[in-house]
């Protein structure tokens, strides 16, 4: 159902990430129009992203990030070639992981 | 001769056997990590005791050096992008609040030594309001803001 599409470029000295990933980001507040009752909170509570199995950045979210969310982020030493990989896990458990070459 | 080959068997096994183990910590250790989800900061309802939660001080300096980059006005409060970046050095995370939100603290991005001061992401803003930037830096808070006017509200309105 959902799926992540990654892309890792360099940049001078810089690796830059760029992602999207499919989910619905519920906030959990949101009514729905037809039934009146509140839509459950679905959202994603934890990116982990990593470069060659090595942890760069740790994102914490909220239901405050958009529906289907994009992230970008910069890390330094990046080669063309090496794994980077996104992983998130939602607020009910649900996980999905992809990972991209740096090219 | 027979019986040192079972030795030598028995050895490998074992071998195999504690490396089946190192995998499988190895394979807990992100779940660890992920189970640190900050619930009180992020179910906070006002932004002091969110950033008292996420980084134990809501005391922040401002500071210049904290770019953020939102449109002016949106459109569309449910996709508002914004870009955080810092010329600071020593970055441990950047905090992103849309304080006029019923829970302010968006996201929050804990940084590896590898990682430059950068990101980029789209939110939700339930109202104009200021988009705030916190970016922590060893002992210190710093933070921006920029207002982003909002024509139509992104949560749930």
């Amino acid at each position: 159902m959902s799926d992540i599409k990654v892309r890792a470029k360099i940049e001078g000295d810089e690796t830059v990430v760029k992602c999207l990933i499919n989910h619905p980001m519920e906030t959990g507040l949101r009514k729905d129009s037809k039934t009146g009752e509140l839509v459950p909170a679905h959202f994603i509570t934890e990116v982990l992203c990593k470069w060659k199995d090595q942890p760069v950045m740790t994102c914490a979210w909220s239901g405050g990030v958009s529906k289907n969310p994009y992230l970008s982020f910069k890390f330094k030493g990046g080669a063309a070639g090496d794994p980077v990989e996104i992983g998130w896990t939602d607020n009910k458990g649900e996980s999905q992981t992809e990972t991209a070459e740096i090219g | 001769m027979i019986d040192s080959k079972r030795r030598i068997l028995l050895k490998g096994s074992l071998a195999a056997g504690s490396v089946g183990v190192a995998i499988g910590a190895g394979l807990l250790t992100p779940r660890l990590v992920l189970a640190a989800w900050n619930e009180a900061a992020f179910t906070a309802k006002d932004v002091p005791s969110a950033l008292s939660s996420l980084l134990g001080g809501d005391a922040t300096e401002s500071s210049d050096a904290i770019q953020i980059k939102a449109p002016d006005i949106a459109e569309n409060g449910a996709v508002v992008p914004v870009t955080v970046e810092t010329s600071l050095e020593g970055v441990k995370s950047i905090a992103i609040i849309a304080s006029g939100n019923a829970t302010p603290l968006v996201a929050s991005f804990d940084l590896g030594e590898a990682a430059l001061p950068f990101v980029s992401t789209r939110i939700k803003m339930g109202k104009t309001a200021d988009v705030v930037a916190v970016v922590q830096t060893g002992d210190k808070l710093l933070s921006n803001a920029k207002n982003v006017k909002v024509t139509i509200g992104g949560c749930g309105g």
